[in-house]
């Protein structure tokens, strides 16, 4: 049988290598310590074990690192949506989520692209899938966007009851990344989850706290027909104005008027409550999805 | 034996604790310990890195070349660090979001490598392990106290629990802000170690000079 002499000729010369091998660590070893071919070969045999170990456990854990952070993803996308309780089954509650690539210059949607795949933060820093934001309209200190942006549009019983749109803004640390959630009017916001941050714990890292996310539901993004200094629409022609909720320093008065556009600023955190600012200034003027949020207004009727 | 194993665990929570005496590894004592949970899991991950290299170090230390000591402590420090990094990310992946430079940063701990240099590499790896060990939890009592501090007080939650309800939420406490900025680290660890040596006098440096008088020097 050619084939198992040849695996005994294979397993012979591999014996062979050890028994090498074996000599010469033997030799390395008995060498002194501070011998140059010593030093070589110890440099190397380290690198060898510690690349071993760095490569062996990252490609082990990977899929699990994978799939932690697409579970994670999807968490703070049902929450975003309000549509998280204790015990919602993630995979079976997103399955209500239709992802869609959106243009953000034009606002329509892009059906030549798998949403599935598409990977916004990724696409942000492709030559040829994002651009360098002029520093002048850069307010959300980002440095480049994506010229594609991935939204969720909630669907029941056929018909879209919420968007779900990606926003990032840079705070006092880091770039806060998150969703915010908008009802069907493209403009009664559902709720806004900065999860992606790196704030002051206890300061600014407040913008994760639940109950100051609480405050976002039924707040108004844009100024609205009814109301004073509505020239920009005018001007526009546009069923809103531009966006200006905004936080305010202590808490929103509900009697006075433009209570809908405010929402309590967090406390000790000035800097991390002005990129929350200008984050929406940024993500829903027409530099972001305001010329998408008025095709989805106008798909509705 | 036995005497020196209970003497490398038990030495660095007090008498030779890393941080209070050898003043090492204050960097990432400011920074994770603004909550408890981040501060646990640091004290557990650099217990295990120092642990483990210690041990590692001191398996090859008969083998280390002088001139590329250092080197070759880093590569198994860094890919210990490496390898709990990838593991928190695995398994623990909403502390790892916490903790996220820090625990990478555990390479350039001071403790890690002040231990691989001052015992690992000349002594046997058992006692290594040990001594890296009880170094790790010298390290975890100072964290752990220092965000009990901070936390309690300057968000008033325990465990991210609610202990002492804030003003803001309804309740009575007004939370301190400075504790949660790294700087009151500075402040507590610098009580902590005046502490310490009013309790422990013999872990008072000596002045590393004297002003001498004029009657003493050289006026003559």
């Amino acid at each position: 049988m050619p084939n198992t002499n040849q695996t005994q000729v294979m397993s012979d010369k591999f014996a062979g290598l050890v028994e090498k091998a074996k000599a010469y660590a033997e030799h390395i070893l008995s060498l002194t310590n501070d011998s140059f071919e010593k030093t070589v070969a110890v440099a190397f045999a380290l690198c060898l074990v510690g690349a071993v170990l760095v490569s062996g456990s990252a490609v082990i854990l990977k899929p699990l690192q994978v799939s932690n952070k697409a579970a994670d993803e999807k968490t703070n996308i049902l929450e975003v949506a309000g549509m998280l309780e204790e015990k919602t089954n993630v995979e079976e509650a997103f399955k209500k989520f239709e992802p869609k690539i959106v243009d953000l210059e034009t606002g329509d949607y892009v059906n030549d692209m798998n949403p599935e795949t598409f990977d916004q933060r990724k696409a942000s820093k492709d030559p040829a899938l994002g651009v360098e934001i002029p520093s002048d309209k850069d307010i959300a200190k980002i440095g480049r966007k994506s010229k594609y942006a991935k939204v969720y549009l909630v669907k029941e019983d056929g018909k879209t009851k919420a968007v779900i749109i990606p926003v990032s803004g840079y705070g006092l640390w880091s770039t806060m990344h998150g969703y915010m959630a908008l009802e069907d009017d493209g403009q009664t916001v559902i709720g806004l989850n900065l999860f992606d941050q790196a704030e002051t714990p206890g300061l600014g890292g407040e913008v994760v706290n639940p109950k100051w996310k609480a405050l976002w539901k039924g707040k108004k993004v844009y100024k609205e027909a009814n109301e004073a200094g509505t020239d920009f629409q005018k001007k526009h022609h546009t069923e809103v104005g531009e966006p200006i909720l905004t936080l305010v320093k202590g808490s929103v008065d509900p009697s006075k008027p433009g209570a809908l556009h405010q929402v309590d600023g967090l406390a000790g955190a000035t800097l991390t409550s002005n990129g929350v600012n200008n984050l929406i200034r940024y993500w829903l003027g027409s530099e972001g999805f305001a010329p998408y949020l008025a095709k989805f207004r106008a798909q509705r009727g | 034996m036995q005497a020196e194993t209970k003497k490398v665990l038990l030495d660095p929570l007090v008498d030779n604790n890393p941080i209070t005496l050898q003043v090492l590894g204050i960097c990432s004592a400011l920074a994770v310990t603004s909550q408890m949970s981040t501060s646990l899991i640091m004290s557990l991950a650099l217990t295990l890195v120092t642990a483990f290299s210690s041990a590692g170090i001191a398996f090859i230390r008969n083998h280390v070349p002088s001139s590329i000591r250092i080197i070759a402590q880093m590569v198994i420090i860094a890919s210990l660090v490496i390898v709990v990094d990838q593991l928190l990310k695995a398994f623990a992946y909403d502390i790892s979001k916490k903790l996220s430079v820090f625990v990478g940063l555990i390479i350039t701990n001071c403790i890690v490598m002040g231990r691989a240099e001052a015992y690992a590499m000349k002594n046997p790896p058992l006692e290594s392990f040990w001594d890296g060990i009880g170094n790790g939890l010298g390290y975890s009592a100072v964290l752990i106290s220092l965000a009990f501090v901070r936390e309690l007080f300057g968000s008033g939650k325990i465990l991210g629990f609610d202990v002492m309800p804030l003003v803001k939420d309804g309740g009575w406490y007004v939370p301190n802000g400075l504790l949660l900025l790294p700087p009151s680290a500075f402040f507590l660890i610098g009580l902590l170690i005046w502490a310490v040596r009013s309790w422990k006098p013999v872990q008072v440096e000596k002045p590393d000079f004297s002003i001498n008088h004029a009657a003493h020097g050289e006026a003559h």
